[in-house]
């Protein structure tokens, strides 16, 4: 039986079974061929509302799983909520309130607190998708890096190294909770300054410098390089980051194999990534993205409906 | 086993086969522990300026249900209280609520900012009984030794909210594998070690006591005990939180675990309770923080740091410390009534004919359920909500009159 | 709970002879064979519609193309059901528009797969005509719909079920009819 075969909320991938991931994962193929024809739309989520509610500002994450939305159908609305919520005044949990007393189907958030997509799912019977939490998860962008990886090489036995602001990036923590439940190889690589405590007990490598780090690796997912972490001192200048960590093409060129390249986006070229390997043969970049839809449209799919109770009673009803 | 004589409001003897005379009071403690009220070292009333989380009456209330006649009352408040009427006020009103005896303790800055020290003496002529800017850390060195060396004329002790705040800065819990999990920002063991290491050299450079407020690390736990065999007037506390729990408790992203210091490892766990055992650390103090239910209801970044204890503390220490055989009841008994009242000087800790009539009568083996809403605390903010535990107050008698009658075991 | 009563309904000769006749009638409802495609649905119509393709193709004389569809995304059930695994690929290699189009699917029973399959059908293209085969027809229909070319008509019981196993995912070609089992699931 698949009613909430995932649960009511997905929040991260630290709690997902690896039989999820793959569910997941297989579902989204066939998603992936609906946004090839003309009618780019399926009816699965006809008439559910979705709220895509997002307290930092993104463009590409919101579009895509508006995308992702509309092409099953789905009725969305967008709430922009700038600035934190004790900013603005009204608290997440009015904020929850307020959404379930509208009958909100599903919730797609992203927030500045990590934990905050917990603490919404705990507050309302809408299905939550954490489109972000703060420096804890980012569980759609780890599943779309799981899917590109997929699409070239098996998971299992691959070694991926993940390069840049780890201690600050829930994009590096959900790709490390799918990355090990699959069972791949995981490192991380980057400035002591930018790793977080107790990584290795999670059974990740370290590495400190990048040229060790693209010696080892088959895959390399290269994590933006936020101004902000300049001026709270965890590195010293941008001119320095990309001359120690930057991933160019000549250190790429000297790598003993032929890397698989991918990024989250958006990038910072010429800080963490060179232009020429952004946008060169091994980059999947832009797959990231159009399997990023594809994943979203998994997602809701798999979260969406089947009551339990109606299930009961529809045994031995007819299929045909 | 004996039987305890109160008279006038003292103790009056205690000895096998007492009679009773006139028409006292006579309360039968079979099963249970007669044992000195318990004193707090460190409390948070939150009056004058937070009234709608706690006042002095409801915190003194909370205090003797807990079995704590005697508390000190940190100067955080607002206004603070840096000077001879806010430490009266905070005496009138504790008189008023006529329940446990309320010390305040005086600011060691003037408004806790770190800059001008604070009256001693007059604090002191108040009824101040010692003198800490916690909430924060004292904030300089040369602020932490000029409090040191002038409170000597005072006989007061410094007390210290060890913590490092360039290292702590935006952190919410403890910087550990839990908090890379969580993804949250975490405050690391040498923000406490740093400050602890700092106090131990001023303590030693001027003569003068030094007190540091809830011990949470290992580090700090290894420095005091290296100090005091060197002869440094330093005494500690812990809070029963921290010789309970660990930064396990944070997940879930539980607000209830939030405080400051955060809760630790396993190791550091250990660490305390060994101290409190071979006497490194002198005495359990709660840190009683209440909260109101929305501030603690909001992201674990957002919500603010601290729980309550005052109606819990025996009840984990019996239950984490007593029965696990890290402390015998009489050892705790020290660690909760006659250390906390030599720290500070004050007439309590001891049934010693003439000393002031505050006793409790505890069942050690009674066991009850934690339910918040019970709490005759204004505020509900504790990580042991629904737990069992073991211990309770059965009365709290303060100058000799009961101020707190616990339901028995059967009726909980 | 009383064993299952299984009931071999037609072995492997007499579903070729069936897949034989209803190509034939195909064919007869046909006026330009050129423009047919056939369609299965997953999963064994795919398998039926394979079949069927080559003797229309044998039978007529031209190329039949052959589609396949996976409904599960057009099912008008999962407020009730809940999501179910994604069975098989949707693949259509020529334009609908202008086509005779077959859907072809193993059992025909409360008629919503084929409901589903129109759906999904008409967001692919327009064909000039729709028609309908099944290899069983078991009654027992909620909607008004009904096949163009039968196999076989079989009276069943709604607490029944009919299996269809194909050599090509099964190993065996059979079509069994189970008494009083539960619906499935």
């Amino acid at each position: 039986m698949s009613a909430g075969r995932l649960g009511k909320d997905l929040l991260g991938l630290e709690h997902l079974s690896a039989d999820d991931i793959r569910l997941i994962l297989d579902t989204a193929e066939p998603f992936k061929e609906i946004s090839e024809r003309a009618i780019k739309k399926v009816p699965v989520l006809r008439g559910k509302t979705i709220v895509n509610l997002f307290f930092e500002a993104s463009t590409r994450t919101r579009v895509s799983f508006e995308f992702a939305e509309k092409r099953l159908s789905a009725d969305t609305v967008n709430v922009a909520a700038a600035g934190s919520s004790v900013s603005k005044g009204e608290t997440l949990v009015d904020t929850a309130r307020n959404l379930e007393a509208m009958r909100i189907d599903m919730v797609v958030m992203r927030h500045g607190a990590s934990g905050a997509a917990k603490f919404l799912a705990d507050r309302i019977k809408s299905n939550v998708i954490n489109a972000g939490d703060g420096k804890h998860e980012h569980p759609t962008q780890g599943l779309l890096d799981l899917l590109t990886i997929r699409d070239h090489r098996p998971i299992e036995g691959t070694r991926v190294c993940i390069v840049g602001d780890v201690l600050h990036s829930r994009v590096a923590r959900s790709n490390i909770w799918g990355l090990l439940k699959l069972g791949a190889e995981v490192a991380v690589c980057g400035p002591q300054t930018l790793l977080p405590m107790g990584i290795e007990q999670l059974g990740v490598k370290v590495f400190r410098r990048v040229e060790e780090a693209i010696e080892w690796a088959a895959v390399l997912n290269v994590l933006r390089l936020q101004l902000e972490r300049m001026q709270a001192g965890y590195v010293p200048s941008v001119r320095e980051y990309y001359r120690v960590f930057g991933v160019t093409l000549e250190r790429l060129e000297r790598a003993p194999r032929e890397l698989l390249i991918l990024h989250p986006g958006p990038m910072n070229r010429g800080v963490e990534i060179d232009s020429r390997v952004a946008d060169g043969p091994h980059s999947v970049i832009l797959n990231q993205v159009t399997n990023g839809v594809a994943v979203r449209m998994a997602v809701l799919y798999l979260l969406a409906g089947g009551r339990p109770e109606l299930a009961e009673s529809a045994k031995g009803a007819p299929e045909r | 086993m004996a039987d305890v004589l109160l008279v006038d409001g003292k103790v009056n003897a205690v000895s096998p086969n007492l009679a009773a005379r006139g028409d006292a009071e006579v309360l039968d403690a079979a099963g249970c522990v007669v044992a000195p009220g318990f004193v707090d070292l460190h409390v948070h009333l939150r009056e004058p300026g937070r009234e709608d989380v706690e006042t002095i009456a409801t915190g003194a209330r909370a205090a003797v249900a807990g079995g704590f006649t005697s508390v000190c009352a940190m100067p955080n408040t607002d206004p603070v209280t840096d000077n001879q009427a806010a430490a009266g006020f905070i005496v009138s009103q504790a008189r008023r609520a006529a329940t446990a005896r309320v010390y305040p303790i005086g600011a060691v800055s003037l408004g806790q900012k770190g800059e001008q020290l604070a009256e001693f003496g007059e604090l002191v002529a108040a009824g101040a009984v010692g003198v800490s800017d916690d909430g924060h850390p004292v904030a300089t060195a040369h602020l932490m030794r000029t409090a040191l060396e002038y409170a000597l004329s005072f006989g007061i002790p410094v007390i210290d909210h060890c913590e490092d705040v360039s290292l702590s800065a935006g952190g919410s819990m403890h910087e550990g594998l839990v908090s890379t999990r969580l993804g949250l920002k975490g405050i690391p063991r040498a923000a406490e070690d740093v400050i602890v290491a700092r106090d131990l050299q001023l303590a030693e450079l001027t003569g003068g006591h030094l007190h540091c407020a809830h011990v949470s690390t290992a580090g700090a736990v290894a420095m005091i005990r290296a100090a005091k065999a060197r002869g440094v007037r330093v005494t500690a506390e812990v809070t029963p939180h921290h010789l309970a729990l660990t930064d396990a408790a944070c997940e879930a992203y539980e607000t209830n675990a939030k405080m400051n210091p955060p809760l630790r490892e396993p190791g550091d766990l250990e660490a305390v309770r060994a101290a409190l055992a071979d006497g490194t650390i002198d005495c359990i103090a709660t840190d009683h923080a209440p909260h109101h239910y929305d501030a603690k209801e909001q992201e674990f970044d957002n919500a603010p740091f601290g729980v309550v204890g005052l109606e819990t503390a025996l009840g984990v220490a019996i239950t984490e410390l007593v029965e696990t055989r890290v402390l015998s009841l009489a050892q705790l008994v020290r660690c909760l009534a006659t250390r906390p009242a030599e720290v500070a000087h004050l007439p309590a800790g001891t049934l010693a004919p003439g000393a002031p009539a505050d006793v409790v009568v505890f069942d050690p083996a009674a066991a009850w359920t934690v339910d918040p809403a019970r709490f005759f605390s204004k505020s509900r903010n504790t990580p042991f909500a629904g737990r069992t535990l073991r211990g309770l107050v059965r009365w709290t008698i303060v100058g000799g009159g009961v101020v707190h009658r616990g339901e028995s075991a059967a009726a909980r | 709970m009383p064993p299952e009563e299984r009931q071999l309904l037609l072995d492997a000769s007499a579903i070729e002879r069936t897949l034989h006749r209803m190509a034939q009638d195909i064919v007869r409802q046909t006026p330009d064979p050129a423009l047919l495609v056939l369609i299965g649905v997953q999963r064994r119509g795919v398998e039926i519609a394979a079949r069927l393709a080559a003797i229309v193709a044998r039978e007529a004389h031209v190329d039949v193309p052959r589609g396949q569809m996976d409904i599960t995304l057009y099912r008008d059930d999962l407020e009730v059901v809940g999501p179910r695994p994604l069975v098989g690929p949707t693949e259509l290699p020529v334009a609908l528009d202008g086509r005779l189009a077959w859907i072809v699917d193993d059992v025909l029973f409360s008629g919503r797969t084929v409901r589903a399959a129109l759906d999904q059908l008409a967001d692919f293209g327009r064909p000039a005509r729709i028609g309908l085969a099944v290899l069983i027809d078991r009654g027992g229909r909620e909607l008004p719909i009904q096949a163009d070319v039968v196999g076989e008509r079989v009276a069943t019981a709604p607490g029944d079920r009919v299996d269809v196993f194909v050599r090509e995912l099964d190993g065996r070609d059979a079509v069994e009819i189970v008494r009083g089992a539960k619906g499935k699931a």
